[in-house]
């Protein structure tokens, strides 16, 4: 059973979004890795780069395959999570936490409100 | 709709992600491709291998067919004894690759890749409708009939003889499953059924590969997990598979080979035999290992951390793009991105700097001598 934690948004995509302030911080949700399975690679975007909500911004590799990871929000990145690229397995292992992707600093703050809740998100995944 | 296996249901109860292979609904991994991989270079795994196929060619004129179908020498077999051989066309490029196995006398046992039965059954009867002496023999396609399970790993050895007990009935005459030696096949009853057993597989480690009617594989599997466990037994899906394989640069069709290839660009040429004759593709090919290749595949590792190299990913070297990444995965087994893919010759020598396209930036990698990894 996958670990949806009830204070985080959800995209329909399997990102989280953890919002404090006007920073959100994103990542994938256990659900997804447990779909790629042996992460090996992370590729993440430059800070201060500024994305859409619905852009491809970064990449996550199982042993299988590459699979784009898609911001839900607008705004520029502030910061993004060193440790997941020196040791990518941290996304399978805590995907919700030391698993972190970037933060991001949002232009659109609006946007929040298309995101999924905990309940719906259980829901498409069928859980 | 999607085609299953007799083990479909084994799949699905041990909780198997399922993909499209070739047309067959088959399990890619039950837990983790990594966990699986090791499995198999550490202990021994089982794949379902169903979905392969069977043809049978049998009568006084088989060998004689099957020398002109394929590249090998089959009058190098004996009874009991199989070979690694590639199906050509006139142009010499790749229909299949294959195994041959010679069960008895006059009769043969192909087994060919799912996703190329179609297209081999095809060309084996346009080739058998040339055939002068095609009275004298029959070519079935007996893929229906027949599942299959490998069992691969350094362990097997220690339990197969409790899996499949007794003496061999048919093709290789032997005590016991263990004495088969390697593209040795023989027949041997599993509880009331036949099945056939060969020292062969597609991972790089010891192991055999068993073909037999649905119900006998069926109950193998459930018997394989059972006695196979303490040994570190799992089952393993097509994503180990794939990642062994490449780990030891065995070729898989549509990826090393494809109708636009000849085996000596892609580097088996070993199983081309020039002096049997005549056979499809011969004067491509005699060219080719006379006067070289346009094209080599070769092996290639990453040289520093970076993402895994993936099918079509652009291959440079001397600052030119040169190539194509036919394969490519992050080793489980060696920790690094490696892969193979076509080159011009003057970059196949081992050593040869080159670099892999990865989304539009370019990363060091280094060819390197064949297989990638090497048992200790």
């Amino acid at each position: 059973m996958s670990n949806i934690p009830s204070d985080l948004k959800y995209a329909k995509s399997h990102e989280w979004v953890r919002v404090s302030g006007d920073i959100a911080t994103l990542g994938i949700t256990d659900h997804a890795q447990a779909e790629l399975t042996d992460i090996v690679f992370v590729e993440l975007p430059a800070v201060g780069r500024q994305v859409k909500a619905g852009e491809a911004c970064a990449v996550v590799e199982s042993v299988k395959t590459a699979s784009d990871i898609y911001s839900p929000v607008s705004g520029e990145i502030t910061a993004v999570n060193a440790a997941v690229v020196e040791n990518p397995a941290l996304v399978n292992t805590a995907p919700d936490s030391d698993g972190w992707f970037f933060k991001i600093k949002l232009s659109n703050p609006a946007e929040l409100n298309a995101l999924l809740s905990p309940e719906d998100y259980k829901k498409q995944i069928g859980g | 709709m999607l085609k299953r296996t007799a083990l479909f249901s084994a799949h699905q109860k041990l909780g198997a992600k399922l993909i499209d292979f070739g047309g067959w609904e088959m399990p890619v991994q039950y837990t983790s491709i990594t966990d699986e991989h090791l499995a198999v270079r550490n202990a021994v795994g089982i794949f379902d291998i169903s979905h392969m196929g069977e043809v049978t060619v049998s009568g006084a004129a088989a060998a004689e067919f099957l020398n002109q179908l394929l590249t090998n020498d089959i009058k190098k077999l004996t009874p009991g004894l199989g070979q690694y051989t590639l199906m050509c066309n006139e142009r010499g490029t790749v229909i299949d690759d294959l195994y041959a196995y010679r069960l008895c006398g006059d009769v043969y046992f192909l087994i060919i890749n799912a996703s190329r039965v179609e297209a081999d059954v095809v060309w084996m009867k346009s080739q058998w409708e040339k055939f002068p002496r095609r009275s004298e023999l029959t070519l079935t396609d007996a893929s229906h009939n027949y599942a299959a399970v490998a069992v691969q790993g350094p362990r097997v050895k220690d339990f197969i003889n409790d899996v499949i007990p007794g003496a061999s009935i048919s093709a290789m005459r032997v005590a016991r499953v263990t004495d088969l030696k390697k593209n040795e096949i023989g027949g041997f009853k599993f509880e009331n059924h036949s099945v056939l057993v060969s020292r062969t597989g597609y991972t790089g480690e010891d192991g055999f590969e068993i073909v037999g009617s649905d119900e006998s594989i069926r109950h193998l599997w459930g018997k394989l997990l059972t006695v196979g466990a303490p040994f570190g037994l799992k089952p393993a899906g097509l994503g180990a598979r794939d990642t062994l394989r490449t780990e030891v640069c065995y070729p898989l069709y549509g990826h090393e080979l494809d109708e636009e290839t000849t085996p000596i660009e892609a580097g088996v040429g070993f199983f081309v035999s020039l002096d049997k004759g005549e056979f499809n593709g011969r004067a491509v090919l005699a060219d080719q290992k006379a006067n070289g290749v346009k094209k080599k595949c070769v092996a290639f590792k990453m040289t520093y951390k970076s993402a895994p190299p993936r099918p079509h990913y652009p291959i440079w070297a001397n600052g030119a793009s040169v190539g194509e990444v036919v394969s490519g995965t992050q080793s489980p087994s060696l920790h690094v991105g490696i892969g193979m893919g076509y080159v011009p010759p003057e970059f196949a020598k081992p050593d040869t700097k080159l670099e892999i396209e990865i989304r539009g930036k370019r990363f060091a990698a280094v060819v390197v001598k064949k297989p990638i990894y090497k048992k200790r």
